[in-house]
């Protein structure tokens, strides 16, 4: 109405809620040490430019790249009971938690979502190194179990991103049960004939390489990941002699039999999309950028927390066959 | 000759001064030390009674390490008959870490699985102090199937440190060996019973334990890392072991209360080393009750109750 309202406010509003520029607009590749900026290395999905090297990536940052038009939905993760053993060691558990997702502004160590890939329904799941080192607790497991009874409502496959440093010690006995819990939701899968597809990313150890990251249909694996159950520190401490080198890594798991693939990120989408389709009987997918899909468009684009199980009722088939069509028109 | 823990010291120096007493006595005719032996008696029975029925947790890991206790073999040779041992995964080795086999429990015929650590240099050297290899899962997996497919009750004993963090092994696919196992006590459709006889250490156990029923021995212990690994990573300082081994929460008791374990098995007065045959009759006798909790279940009722078993797991935490 008046100028206060139409500039001074604004202006407030834009000092206060600008969005903070990332500390470092440079990184160093670990690898090869050249320095990236960071929109470069954004757009290159945190691999480096230079030497290829594949640093860690946000369960947020890969579905943006992963689904179409980076459209996806959230799925609801039952919440665990917090801090079942009342475990402190130098600090509490609940001040690492709330440290954590300080951090990270995520609620928790994995993000389950809904959408499409090449027109291609799925349910995916990735696990977050970065928050506590993307520990397998109740809430992953969870997490977990959650994804895959979508998948089976939805009669969708399900891909999940593994990167953990093995299981939750804080929380004890619990988060080893993840392991049976976990595979549990791995049969519910296999069971209603859906293909769940792995891929293991840097690093995947210990009770989360020994249970659900091992049990895919299709294994595959990012360049570089190294992915065991003991680390390798662990096992020099036992045998007392210097591992190979590229032990435990992706190359050296495929030559031994362990892996399907090792697939560089830049090629991962179209790779998983040709691995569903191939798997689930439908016609090879459409290579061109595909924009947001349809439905999403129409109730609302930027909010990723739109109920998605509206939607597509149909079948599978029938309901990515249509929009593939579509797409094809255009 | 007994071996003593650390915390048994007092213990022993009464046993140690009531055994002089009567050596004594035996060496000079005509001394009556008997009242006074009888006392030293008495009172290291009380210590030992005081001392066992409040260990903590930390006490509790070297009672279920500890290298007197009755292990996998011993439970073999004293519950089971005709106990025939199947060799191998038929792939690459026979992992003597993990012994099993076709049997007989009161009479009926099972399959057996167990991690055995051996009991002198030689035995611990051969079964690689029951820490198992991919070829040990293997092994189970293939004897898992072999009683799904003829009906038999599958009964594992645990007691493994955990899974063997070597080279070969990691090449063949530990991981997923592992996994592979879980996987297959998941899907078989016979009763699966599991008694955490003393380690039960991190997923090599898990491989093995889960189970219908999970019963641990009163002094066992089942933990997600052992109180040392825990130290070492989350204090920096593997000394701190006492304190981790508190905050894991790992002894039978712990676990009752938080569902994962459905029975405590009671060891003699002294822990299960100073009573092996005691001990054994215990596991027995609860294994036989298990059984009977699961018979007249359908292969898919019992299958399905195992998964909602485990999904169902996690909703209560210990009281404050």
């Amino acid at each position: 109405m008046n100028w206060i309202t139409n500039y001074v406010r604004p202006t407030i509003n834009s000092l206060f809620s600008r969005r903070e520029l990332p500390e470092n607009l440079w990184t160093k590749c670990d690898e090869c040490g050249t320095m990236l900026f960071h929109r470069e290395l954004a757009a290159h999905l945190n691999v480096c430019t230079s030497c290829g090297h594949h640093m860690p990536i946000t369960p947020r940052a890969r579905f943006n790249a992963l689904f179409d038009g980076g459209v996806f939905t959230e799925v609801k993760v039952p919440e665990p009971i917090a801090d079942p053993l009342q475990f402190r060691d130098q600090k509490k558990y609940t001040d690492r938690l709330k440290a954590a997702q300080k951090q990270t502004g995520e609620k928790e160590a994995m993000l389950v979502a809904t959408g499409e890939i090449g027109r291609t329904p799925i349910v995916a799941a990735a696990q977050d190194f970065s928050f506590m080192a993307g520990s397998m607790g109740m809430y992953v497991g969870n997490a977990i179990i959650a994804a895959a009874e979508e998948a089976v409502k939805l009669k969708r496959p399900l891909i999940l991103f593994s990167a953990a440093g093995g299981a939750r010690m804080q929380e004890g006995i619990l988060s080893l049960m993840q392991m049976p819990r976990t595979t549990v939701a791995v049969e519910m899968l296999k069971e209603a004939g859906l293909p769940y597809i792995v891929v293991l990313t840097h690093p995947t150890t210990g009770g989360v390489t020994a249970s659900y990251a091992m049990l895919g249909d299709v294994q595959l694996a990012e360049p570089g990941a190294l992915i065991c159950f003991a680390g390798p520190r662990v096992i020099e401490q036992t045998i007392h002699e210097k591992l190979p080198e590229g032990f435990q890594r992706a190359e050296y798991l495929l030559d031994h039999g362990m892996l399907d693939r090792v697939t560089p990120r830049a090629k991962l989408r179209d790779e998983l999309i040709g691995l569903v389709r191939l798997l689930l009987g439908l016609p090879p997918a459409i290579a061109a950028d595909l924009p947001a899909p349809a439905a999403a468009d129409d109730s609302a684009p930027d909010d990723a927390a739109t109920p998605e199980a509206a939607a597509p009722k149909a079948e599978p088939a029938a309901a990515s066959a249509k929009p593939a069509a579509k797409a094809t028109k255009t | 000759m007994t071996n003593y823990l650390d915390f048994e010291k007092p213990l022993a120096e009464i046993e140690g001064k009531a055994e002089e007493l009567r050596a004594m006595a035996r060496a000079n005719e005509g001394m009556d030390i008997e009242k006074e032996a009888a006392a030293l008696d008495k009172k290291a029975s009380d210590l030992l009674v005081s001392l066992y029925s409040n260990l903590d947790p930390w006490r509790k890991c070297m009672v279920a390490r500890h290298p007197d206790r009755p292990h996998c073999k011993d439970y073999i040779a004293g519950l089971f008959t005709e106990y025939t041992p199947l060799a191998g995964d038929r792939n690459f080795a026979d992992d003597h870490a993990v012994m099993g086999g076709l049997a007989r429990f009161n009479g009926r015929p099972v399959v057996v699985i167990g991690h055995e650590k051996g009991n002198d240099t030689k035995s611990r050297i051969e079964h690689n102090f029951g820490m198992a290899r991919p070829e040990g899962y293997r092994k189970a997996i293939r004897l898992m199937d072999l009683a799904d497919r003829f009906n038999l009750p599958v009964i594992t004993l645990v007691d493994t440190p955990g899974a063997y963090p070597g080279k070969g092994a990691e090449e063949r696919g530990q991981s997923e060996a592992i996994a592979r196992a879980t996987e297959k006590c998941l899907q078989i459709g016979v009763p699966m019973i599991s008694v955490i006889i003393g380690e039960g250490g991190s997923g090599g156990a898990v491989a093995f334990a889960t189970a219908d029923k999970v019963a641990m021995l009163e002094h066992s212990i089942y933990s997600v890392i052992s109180p040392e690994g825990c130290a070492s990573i989350l204090w920096k300082d593997a000394d701190k072991m006492k304190e981790a081994a508190e905050a894991l929460r790992l002894t039978a008791q712990n676990l009752r209360e938080l569902g994962v374990c459905d029975q405590i098995i009671k060891e003699p007065v002294g822990g299960a080393h100073r009573d092996s045959i005691a001990a054994i009759g215990s596991v027995g006798r609860a294994l036989d009750g298990m059984l009977d909790q699961l018979k007249n279940k359908s292969r898919k009722q019992i299958r399905d109750e195992r998964r909602k078993k485990y999904l169902g797991l996690g909703t209560k935490g210990l009281a404050a």
